[in-house]
């Protein structure tokens, strides 16, 4: 039984079992050991945008498969995220330091009426551990609030979420005022929440619609190689 | 609680009752615009949200659900009334209860409560306590208004579900309790349906009846149903009229009468005692699924291909119940894995 078992001295793992470890670490939510282990790679000399995509991004990518194959849920991922956190802040300063590359910049915010932010923050929290900036606008926010984030922080993604029936068609408000203003076209709009399905995403002009938080990564990467493989044809 | 409720008496009298349809997509329809909060209008348009009872009720509909689905206080704080929740909740009920009245037959108000929206400790910052005073505050609400039953539903974490029975308690009022299961066969805290039956035969005050409302699709929500076989109290079972679809600047379903007509006969043989729809459903469907279960016979429990010819395929392979979908169980500190 458990109580049987060794305990594990990470510093005496060598690189690769300790980011093996680092994995189940983050898969169980253990904060302290994520926080300890990024350190533990920092002293070994690891890049910090190394110590980012092989451990905490490794690691949030397996939660990601099992959150979208229905065998963790949301209390689980928050776990996982939570810790990933923790070596995130340990990492960022470092991050902005060593000037590493960054994926792609997202708004993200809960719609108007709206104050569901569960699925909001785990998508805000899987982007920013797949190495995305990620800047949060919270819950019901109005389209005059979307807009000014766009303007101030020029995102390559915009994405909105909706919990409710009573709050989804709001996200055609915000869409059909960006193509208003002209806008629409600069910016990847993602959509997701527990009412939507993929037809009403196209049907409102997003680009597209996220089922769940890993779907919502894999869809922004999907759109960021698109962007660069334009930018590198035109 | 000694005296028997209304909806028990009911219960006690019927082999299956008919609930209502949907609240918000509804209001919808009535000129409610996206974003704002439904409860204000039980103030602002009472007629209004008369008529959309008066609706379920002309339909056939043996209980209604108030329009206070998001009466509290955690809900109400972002229009800036946070401090309404009683009177906002009296109101809903109270129309309810005029029109319940006027009905010239027994119908019950059940007394609509959505959940908070916010994550209880230890994973969010709601706390049992203060839950437990967020849904107290709204029963009593309810209750003053004439309510004859509290019903919580939409729930997702069993945590929740257990501060509402213990709100109902406090407020001495019958509760019925249905919780949404639409994450790959599970609610998105990842209870399971035979998970509910469990929860429930824990409880200190139990519900009268229990079951599922909204999700994803019809089928998948019968399939959660049958999940609850081994229950001891009524099921309930509240289903939304198909998948919502954009068209011309407002939601539609696609669940046709018909189709929900066969969910409400699918769901009589999938053993739920209170059968009625969620968003989408009108009351163009709700006659629609009266007539069905005054006509046909009732059949065997349903295997899940006659579920899915009738009603459409299942969003997920599995009710989340087999041991493929089932975490390793989760290590509180570090541990090598055995």
């Amino acid at each position: 039984m458990s109580d049987e078992e060794e305990d594990i001295i990470l510093s005496e793992l060598n690189d690769e079992e300790l980011v093996q470890q680092m994995f189940d670490d983050l898969y169980d939510g253990l904060k302290e050991e994520i926080e300890e282990g990024v350190n533990i790679l920092l002293e070994r000399g690891w890049a910090p945008y190394r110590i980012l995509t092989e451990a905490l991004v490794g690691g949030m990518t397996i939660v990601g498969h099992d959150f979208r194959d229905g065998i963790l849920f949301v209390p689980e991922v928050l776990l996982a995220a939570n810790a990933m956190k923790g070596g995130m802040f340990i990492l960022k300063p470092l991050l902005a330091e060593t000037g590493a590359p960054r994926v792609g910049k997202m708004v993200i915010g809960t719609v108007k009426g709206d104050i569901h932010d569960i699925g909001k923050n785990l998508v805000s929290m899987m982007m920013e551990g797949a190495g995305f900036e990620v800047v949060d606008l919270g819950i019901n926010n109005a389209v005059e609030a979307y807009l000014e984030a766009l303007e101030t922080e020029q995102p390559d993604i915009l994405g909105m979420s909706a919990l409710l029936t009573t709050t989804m068609p709001y996200m055609k408000v915000v869409i059909d005022t960006m193509v208003e203003k002209g806008i629409r076209e600069d910016y990847t709009v993602l959509v997701g929440g527990a009412p939507l399905n993929e037809e009403f995403g196209k049907a409102i002009g997003a680009d597209a619609y996220c089922r769940d938080a890993a779907v919502a990564v894999e869809t922004a990467k999907d759109f960021m190689a698109r962007k660069h493989n334009q930018l590198a044809a035109g | 609680m000694a005296r028997t409720s209304k909806l028990e008496e009911l219960l006690q009298q019927r082999d299956w009752l008919l609930a209502d349809g949907a609240t918000g997509t509804e209001l919808f329809n009535m000129g409610l615009a996206s974003g704002d909060a439904p409860e204000l209008w039980n103030e602002d348009h009472p007629d209004r949200i008369h008529t959309l009872y008066k609706g379920a009720v002309d339909a056939g509909s043996d209980i209604f659900l108030t329009n206070s689905f998001g009466a509290n206080a955690a809900r109400l704080k972002l229009h800036d009334a946070q401090d309404r929740a009683f009177d906002l909740s009296r109101m809903a009920a109270e129309i309810g209860r005029d029109v319940a009245d006027a009905a010239g037959r027994p119908v019950v108000v059940a007394g609509s409560m959505g959940p908070t929206g916010e994550i209880m400790a230890p994973m969010g910052t709601l706390t049992h306590e203060n839950a437990v005073e967020i849904f107290h505050q709204q029963a009593e609400g309810l209750k003053a208004g004439g309510a004859d039953v509290l019903w919580v539903e939409t729930i997702s974490a069993a945590e929740e579900l257990k501060a509402a029975a213990e709100a109902a308690a406090l407020a001495d009022m019958p509760w019925c309790g249905t919780m949404s299961f639409d994450t790959a066969g599970r609610t998105m805290m990842g209870l399971t349906a035979p998970a509910l039956v469990a929860l429930v035969d824990r409880l200190k005050h139990k519900p009268v009846a229990f079951g599922a409302n909204c999700g994803v699709g019809a089928s998948d929500l019968l399939r959660t149903v049958l999940g609850f076989a081994d229950a001891s109290r009524p099921i309930i079972a509240k289903g939304n009229a198909g998948i919502p679809k954009y068209h011309d600047g407002h939601i539609h379903y696609d669940g046709t009468p018909d189709l929900m007509a066969d969910y409400a006969v699918l769901a009589r043989d999938a053993g739920a005692r209170i059968i009625g729809g969620c968003c989408g459903t009108t009351p163009v469907h709700l006659e629609s699924m009266r007539a069905a279960l005054e006509t046909r016979p009732k059949g065997g429990v349903p295997e899940l291909d006659a579920i899915s010819s009738a009603l459409g395929g299942f969003s997920s392979a599995s009710d989340g119940t087999d041991p493929s979908t089932t975490p390793a169980p989760r290590r509180t500190r570090r541990r090598a894995r055995a």
